[in-house]
């Protein structure tokens, strides 16, 4: 990579205040796009091919032209509830550089139109939540958000709200009705928020990563962005690296370099000794991959080609000493936690999923179950409102594809212990299933 | 984490006792009438001021009366439904789908320790039992194990009264109770907000920059003034 952009001078002492980050050029992208029109910075954030860094990987210029134009009251939403397990990019992002997601709000703001603005963020960060606090205060005092932003005529009001614990107002649409202060349930798209979102207004969410690109874009010009990265995933992306790793942490990459490089060359790989056993390239939610894979370049396309997903750029390394029930366990039990409840396949198989799995673990399932519990995760993928059920299916469901013997092992050791015999009532149908 | 049941296996308290259709549901309290500790309504008031929709804050409401009264009990939850205009059920409603917000007496410190997977994977299960443990009956103590609290980077950790700390082991654990008891900050050399980031090629000077200032056709027009 050429230069580090999001984590320039990130740990410079004093980068959260006004005075630090406007010396290192803070707030410059700023007044370059107030000097323009909105329609030039939106056609600069299109040509930078900047794709939404929360998770789903939208366009996010595209994301921008969907608001409808006109005068009316319109809303920015900038999604910090960061809760996806193993990502924890956003929280350095808002601790140690806040002017830069607030100058990026302010700029978005500007070339959607939005006169209201709100950060949601998860109510864990409380002294992330401070330090925005903080900088708010402080570019409000300096004119950079308000009335009559630098004389442009543009107005944007930001409020710092704090969420209190629910990983589903990360959702779009469960983050809207718990910012409207009701329970965090998804709604029902479309109406997309583009059209209808926050107070039934055209509302852009967008994530911290997403918003704290925005002045480097401004600063370096969307073709000049749109020159780092692949084909299809332009620019440099924050990755958090976690697990078994001997250096877990935040790590700016360029788009497209091989996931080796990203585990071994800076988070140091697996301790002396061990192996990859499998990691997850996107968060929880996403299908693992195994050591094999380790050579695919880390952009979108690839990760979905080989049948998983960036998701938010957070790497959770597990390595050979771990039994793959365990990281099972752990993966269901959170999704069956967080379900809001309201759509039926989530909220009842991410239940069933846990029951199953802890009947492997205590010795009393049969070689059947592996089939039950493939076949539930599969009813749950695209039959819900969100994709809180997708979430836990997809990496349940890879978890069964590709380490099926494993679990078919703990089965039979775990019935031998509880001696209930081989465990399968129908030889032939196991044999089948291993096929 | 085992299910509290009430009869018959149910997880809903009350539910067995017949409803009674010609009880009047619980309106909207009258401020006058609601005894408020010194502050909150102002607290509220000025959370409410900020949003086009008044409703909307109701996260910080209730968080503002649960500092309060350690829980958001029935006395706050109608506290609360006085000032902003709004029965109590809808804010029982809202409190008990929060993570955060307590509708049962806990003590007046938490710690959450995280035991979701990428923590677990560095010992949080073991970690978690540990603190339970020394805590003991403390009725001063709230430890929850909690979903990932977004610090994978110090797994496996724990957040203290809010203070992010880690990475920790079973020793520290009796630091950590002690510093909590005493008032000091919590394990001050392991707290998060003093970790640099992991980059190494963050914060470096000497690091080249090339063909990033030359992208000319990606100048927007109009220019900056500088």
């Amino acid at each position: 990579m050429t230069e580090a952009l999001l984590f320039k001078d990130i740990d410079e002492p004093g980068l959260s205040t006004l005075e630090v980050y406007s010396r290192r050029g803070g707030y410059e992208s700023l007044r370059k796009a107030l000097a323009s029109t909105p329609e030039e910075v939106l056609a600069q954030l299109e040509a930078s091919g900047l794709r939404g860094r929360g998770g789903a990987g939208f366009a996010m210029g595209k994301k921008v032209s969907f608001l409808p134009k006109g005068s009316i009251d319109k809303y920015l939403v900038c999604n910090a509830d960061e809760s996806e397990p193993g990502t924890f990019k956003d929280r350095e992002l808002m601790q140690k550089s806040p002017h830069m997601l607030i100058e990026g709000i302010v700029i978005a703001s500007y070339a959607a139109g939005a006169s209201r603005s709100f950060i949601y963020i998860r109510g864990e960060y409380v002294h992330q939540a401070d330090v925005l606090d903080g900088a708010l205060a402080e570019a409000r005092e300096a004119g950079y958000v308000g009335e009559d932003i630098l004389g442009s005529g543009h107005s944007l009001s930001l409020v710092v709200h704090r969420g209190a614990g629910a990983y589903i107002c990360g959702e779009e649409t469960g983050l809207l009705d718990s910012l409207e202060g009701k329970r965090g349930n998804p709604r029902l798209k479309p109406p997309f928020p583009a059209n209808q979102g926050l107070y039934q207004g055209p509302t852009l969410i967008n994530n911290v990563e997403t918003l704290a690109t925005v002045p480097t874009i401004i600063r370096i010009g969307g073709e000049g962005y749109a020159e780092l990265g692949t084909q299809t995933s332009k620019g440099t992306k924050l990755v958090s690296v976690s697990g078994h790793v001997q250096r877990p942490g935040n790590y700016e990459i360029e788009l497209g370099i091989p996931s080796r490089e990203i585990i071994y060359g800076l988070a140091g790989g697996p301790p002396e000794g061990r192996e990859v056993k499998c990691w997850f390239p996107g968060g929880s939610s996403s299908p693992v991959l195994k050591a094999e894979d380790l050579d695919l370049p880390y952009d979108f396309d690839s990760m979905a080609k080989a049948g998983s997903m960036l998701g938010s750029g957070a790497i959770i390394v597990v390595d050979d000493s771990t039994p793959i029930l365990n990281v099972a366990l752990k993966v269901a039990k959170f999704y069956r936690h967080e379900s809001c409840g309201k759509c039926t396949p989530c909220r009842e198989g991410t239940n069933w999923t846990v029951k199953m799995l802890e009947r492997i673990d205590a010795g009393t399932a049969t070689p059947m179950d592996i089939e039950i519990m493939a076949s539930v995760q599969e009813h749950i993928i695209g039959n819900c409102l969100c994709v809180l059920g997708d979430a836990m299916a997809m990496p349940i469901g890879s978890l069964i594809a590709k380490f099926r013997e494993e679990f078919e092992t703990h089965i039979e050791q775990a019935r031998a212990r509880n001696g209930l015999g081989a465990g399968a009532p129908e030889p032939a149908l196991a044999a089948g299933g291993v096929g | 984490m085992s299910v509290k049941r009430y009869e018959h296996g149910s997880r809903v308290p009350g539910w067995y006792e017949p409803a009674d259709p010609a009880k009047d549901p619980a309106l909207v309290p009258d401020l006058a009438e609601t005894e408020m500790p010194a502050g909150l309504r102002e607290e509220i008031e000025r959370h409410m001021a900020l949003y086009p929709d008044s409703r909307s804050a109701a996260l910080p409401a209730l968080e503002a009366a649960q500092r309060v009264h350690g829980w958001c009990s029935p006395e706050a939850i109608e506290q609360v439904a006085a000032v902003m205009g709004v029965t109590p059920a809808y804010l029982a409603a809202v409190a008990t789908f929060y993570d955060m917000l307590e509708t049962e007496p806990v003590g007046r410190h938490s710690v959450y320790v995280c035991t979701n997977i990428s923590c677990s994977l560095r010992g949080a299960d073991a970690l978690y039992e540990a603190v339970r443990e020394a805590a003991g009956e403390d009725p001063d103590f709230n430890v929850r194990s909690f979903e990932c609290l977004g610090a994978c980077d110090i797994a496996p950790m724990a957040s203290v009264n809010g203070v992010f700390v880690g990475p920790l082991d079973v020793g520290d654990v009796p630091q950590l109770l002690e510093d909590v008891r005493a008032g000091r900050p919590v394990l001050a050399a392991k707290q998060l907000s003093r970790r640099k980031v992991a980059d190494p090629n963050a914060n470096s000077r000497e690091f080249p920059v090339h063909g990033i200032e030359t992208a000319s056709s990606s100048d927007v027009s109009g220019g900056g003034p500088a």
